[in-house]
């Protein structure tokens, strides 16, 4: 087999993109076109007084002008967040009212306040700027810190001091014993900087209104399609399911950041049955920074107590997290379950305490980027253990290696039950990789080059698949997590997977025809994906949280299962042989030591001209599944990144990055590999490059690329991906998930390596060259006064 | 609004465009070929890259009126007849994963190639990177383009 599980195949879906024939949104263009242009807040906070739009209405090309008051007077709902989560007074949290157009307060510079459609996208924008808004400027905060402070600006009405919930996980009292008895106790104040995912495709959307058919259709750059009209549906009230079809087409990356159901789109669809033209937005990449949901920025104060053998007696962590102005889809979810239950990272540790207040900002919504509160985790617990180690004076992989979890399934402190791993191996596989045992050589080399190099640990655990439903829903979720797919066998013998899961980069078109070529022993070119369209898959929850593997392909791999019961059944029928003794190999279903078989396309043909079928059998070969996990799959992984600081600059090279990943059963190592170099990068540019910077006024001061540093290639080196699988049992293909671990693991691990070059463990992300040369500088100041 | 006329992919194109529009909007809305992207608006992410006159340019840097009996070759017009090498290259070494970046990419990836192989230059790892410095790609890590347009180099 060439083609099945395990093999580095070419992807299939790459000749569209490599000719310049891939068709994202913003390519599709219908017949009568109108283009809507956002009106949005110049304020970070202010009252709405009015707004004048007939000198707009009178511009060459404009259709209309809609604004809030029209939107919520159509019975358009507000926008929400579909995961509650509890306060641990036993309070709700305080979600406060989003309208896709503001009506009477803005709370963030770029707000939408109006919408204006045009001929032509040139006129809508030229329109835009001419639209009257009279605004009442209020007071305005942008730091969690300050919203949480008396006499702070008030954001929404129902979130007094600008609390969302204060929400805790674990047992305070014993995490406060175990800190008691410590022999040594690390603490620790880090801040998560905040991020902007930066899919290079922008968003888009193209919403056309059928009056004929009352029915819309809406393509859209979206990870989950079927959630989107859900969310369209049920609770923006757009159209009911049946009437609302959207597609996410050919999707340039998301990140995150497409996961949600945005102001535009929700715009889109509606003003497209206002003007009875269909209406096509595309964010420019500055209204991107102005709009799409922001990552991390949490500030948290934390401590970890060890015994004299360097065990973890407890973990303490008090965390303030930014949110924004609004709930975002998710938000609440991410500083809460997709953050604290990490905190055990892949230590065996007894006592953990999480405390999370989220809060109210005049900032963009904040909510899942790549890892989604595990690299905020993961930052947290890896940056602890190298600090813990230097201040204990042990090797910071013996300290790791001494609380690792050594057998399975582990249960943690913080909800958690680890499904399966080898920590030390993985560590002894990416030290070994990584030549650790040359790297006092390699130091004294750069140091004769006027270098400081250094080097750092992450030894991480993830969680992964996003599911099950039934906990995700206990734990307030308001979607259940499974997937589905249908396998349809053709009469000749083709085969279509539909699936739920939704590929923007992922390669499924690939992955997922190897599983069944794996399975049935057909070529993969055989095989066709079909996905992202609500009209021919039945349903699915999308792909995010690394879940097209576990969850997704386990779908298929269910809907196989049927398909090859009744495979079984015609050919034992047709060969006049028992089911048992059938197989299926290379194309062929045989019976098992006899020259007896059928050809798989001939049991495709016998299914559906029906002639003769076992009795009771029903024509056809079309099965579908859906598959909900009994658990997340728990990757795990181990880096160690090198760097060189410049001392007179601070600039700071990575010069090398290993990883050793354990993502259980690999469907195609170029592809997870493929998969680790985005994310280790994306991790370097969290440590080394990006951040969101607001002013006080809550002005956006990083709203290009020529001020949110994006990593180029110069800024990372080659990468070293090695891979030790221990499968997972918690689904049929033991697969784990592999999308999001490089983002996850890598921060820590580079500024570990920098914090070891400058010997000083005061640094915080992004280490931008003045960051580093600072902290050098205060280092060495002890010593400057000797 | 001005006419302006101009070779696109060998075939001579012709319009009457407004004086602000860019080569970007040109070949995406007046000639549909939308395999040219749009992907900032400070001319940093390089996803419009084409050849105009055999050198590489952000389209969306060009007024479409300033190029008057220009030739502009777009990533749909690579291939001749077969892929040319350096698609070949990123299908082979998996240089793209979501394909937005890509045709920036494999316009500025054959320019550098042809540069460096005429001022008898070493493209080594290192120099693909520097030259990289005007195309952003979110998702490869950059780690697989480097090793496609290598390839394609060497193939060339």
């Amino acid at each position: 087999m060439t083609s099945g599980i395990g093999q580095n195949v070419k992807r299939k879906e790459d000749k569209r993109f490599i000719t310049g024939k891939g068709r994202y949104t913003d390519d599709h263009r219908n017949d009568n076109q109108a283009y809507a242009a956002f009106v949005r807040s110049p304020h970070a906070h202010a009252k709405v007084l009015g707004i004048d739009a007939e000198e707009a209405r009178g511009m060459e090309g404009v259709i209309d002008v809609l604004d809030g008051h029209q939107l919520t007077g159509d019975g358009i709902g507000n926008l929400i967040c579909g995961w509650a989560i509890t306060s641990k007074d036993g309070s709700p949290m305080n979600m406060g009212a989003w309208s896709a157009l503001a009506t009477d307060t803005v709370r963030y510079v770029g707000d939408a306040v109006a919408v204006v459609i045009a001929e032509t996208n040139a006129q809508a924008r030229i329109a835009a700027e001419a639209v009257m808004v009279d605004y009442e400027e209020l007071p305005v905060v942008v730091h969690a810190i300050d919203a949480l402070k008396d006499g702070a600006p008030q954001i929404h009405d129902n979130a007094p001091g600008n609390l969302i919930y204060d929400w805790e996980l674990g047992d305070e009292a014993a995490t406060d014993a175990g800190l008691a008895e410590a022999a040594h106790v690390t603490t620790l104040d880090l801040t998560n900087n905040r991020l902007s995912p930066n899919p290079m495709e922008p968003r888009s959307a193209v919403a056309t209104y059928d009056h004929a058919e009352d029915h819309y259709t809406l393509y859209t750059t979206s990870q989950n399609p079927h959630v989107a009209r859900l969310v369209l549906s049920a609770f923006y009230n757009v159209a009911p399911e049946h009437k609302l079809r959207v597609i996410a087409p050919d999707v340039g990356g998301g990140f995150g950041a497409k996961i949600y159901i945005y102001p535009e789109e929700i715009t889109c669809l509606w003003a497209s049955m206002k003007t009875n033209r269909s209406v096509k937005w595309t964010s420019e990449r500055g209204e991107a920074f102005l709009t799409d949901m922001h990552g991390r920025d949490h500030v948290t104060h934390a401590k970890m107590g060890f015994d004299k053998d360097g065990r973890i007696t407890g973990f303490k962590i008090d965390t303030i997290a930014n949110l924004g102005a609004y709930m975002s889809l998710f938000s609440s979810s991410v500083p809460t379950y997709l953050y604290a239950p990490l905190m055990s990272g892949q230590y065996d540790i007894q006592n953990i305490h999480c405390n999370v207040r989220a809060v109210y900002t005049n900032t963009v919504p904040v909510d899942a980027y790549r890892g989604a509160g595990r690299p905020e985790a993961t930052y947290l617990v890896e940056r602890m253990m190298e600090t813990a180690a230097r201040e204990m004076g042990m090797d910071p992989a013996e300290l790791r290696r001494r609380n690792f979890v050594q057998e399975f399934p582990h249960q943690t402190p913080v909800l958690m039950q680890y499904d399966a791993g080898d920590f030390p191996k993985i560590l002894e596989l990416a030290q070994e990789a990584a030549d650790v045992a040359g790297f006092e050589e390699r130091r004294r080399e750069a140091e004769s080059r006027g270098k400081l190099r250094g080097i750092g640990y992450s030894t991480f655990i993830e969680a992964c698949g996003l599911a099950p439903s039934k906990a995700a829903g206990s734990l307030g979720a308001g979607v259940g997590l499974w997937e589905s797919a249908e396998v349809r066998v053709n009469p000749a013998g083709t085969i279509e997977i539909l699936t739920g899961s939704h590929s923007h980069g992922q390669g499924h078109e690939t992955t997922f025809a190897q599983i069944v070529a794996e399975r049935f022993g057909v070529p993969v070119d055989s095989v066709q994906i079909v996905h992202g369209d609500t009209d021919k898959v039945q349903f699915g929850m999308g792909t995010y949280g690394s879940r097209s593997g576990p969850v997704g392909m386990s779908a298929v791999v269910k809907a196989m299962d049927k398909v090859e019961e009744k495979v079984r059944q015609i050919a034992a029928h047709t060969l006049e042989a028992s089911e048992d003794d059938i197989e299926i190999s290379g194309g062929q279903v045989k019976v098992k030591g006899t020259d007896k078989a059928m050809a798989w396309h001939e049991v495709g043909l016998a299914a559906y001209v029906a002639h003769n079928l076992p009795d009771g059998m029903e024509p056809g070969l079309k099965e579908t599944a859906f598959f909900d996990p009994v658990n997340f799959s728990f990757p795990s992984g181990a880096f160690i990144c090198e760097v060189e600081v410049d001392p007179d600059t601070g600039q700071t090279q990575v010069v090398r990055f290993t990883s050793a990943d354990d993502f259980g059963v690999i469907v195609n190592p170029m592809i997870v590999e493929g998969q680790v170099h985005g994310g280790v990068t994306q991790g370097i540019g969290q440590a080394l490059l990006e951040q969101v910077v607001y002013d006080e006024q809550g002005q956006l001061l990083t709203g290009s690329y020529m001020d949110y540093t994006m990593p180029r290639a110069a800024d990372v080196p080659f990468f070293d991906v090695q891979h030790h699988e221990t499968p997972s049992p918690n689904n049929p293909l033991g697969v784990k998930g592999c999308g999001e671990a490089g983002a996850i693991g890598a921060p820590p691990a580079v500024i570990n390596a920098i914090t070891d070059a400058i010997g000083t463990n005061d640094l915080a992300m992004p280490a931008t060259p003045q960051a580093v040369w600072r902290a050098l500088r205060a280092a060495q100041k002890p010593m400057a006064a000797e | 609004m001005t006419k302006v006329t101009m070779k696109v992919n060998g075939r001579k194109v012709g319009a009457d465009v407004p004086d602000q529009t860019l080569l970007s909007e040109f070949l995406r809305e007046n000639l549909r070929l939308t395999g040219t992207h749009v992907g900032c608006d400070t001319s940093q992410c390089g996803a419009c890259a084409v050849h105009v006159n055999g050198k590489v340019v952000k389209a969306c840097t060009a007024l479409a009126v300033s190029l008057e009996g220009a030739e502009v070759t777009t990533i749909e017009g690579v291939a001749n007849g077969e892929l040319h090498p350096m698609q070949v290259a990123f299908n082979d070494n998996h240089g793209l994963q979501c394909g937005f970046c890509t045709p920036g990419m494999i316009m500025a990836g054959i320019d550098m190639v042809n540069r460096y192989r005429e001022e008898g230059r070493e493209l080594d790892a290192a120099a693909i990177r520097h030259e990289l410095e005007g195309n952003i790609c979110r998702c490869t890590g950059y780690h697989n383009i480097v090793k496609s347009i290598q390839d394609a180099a060497a193939k060339m």
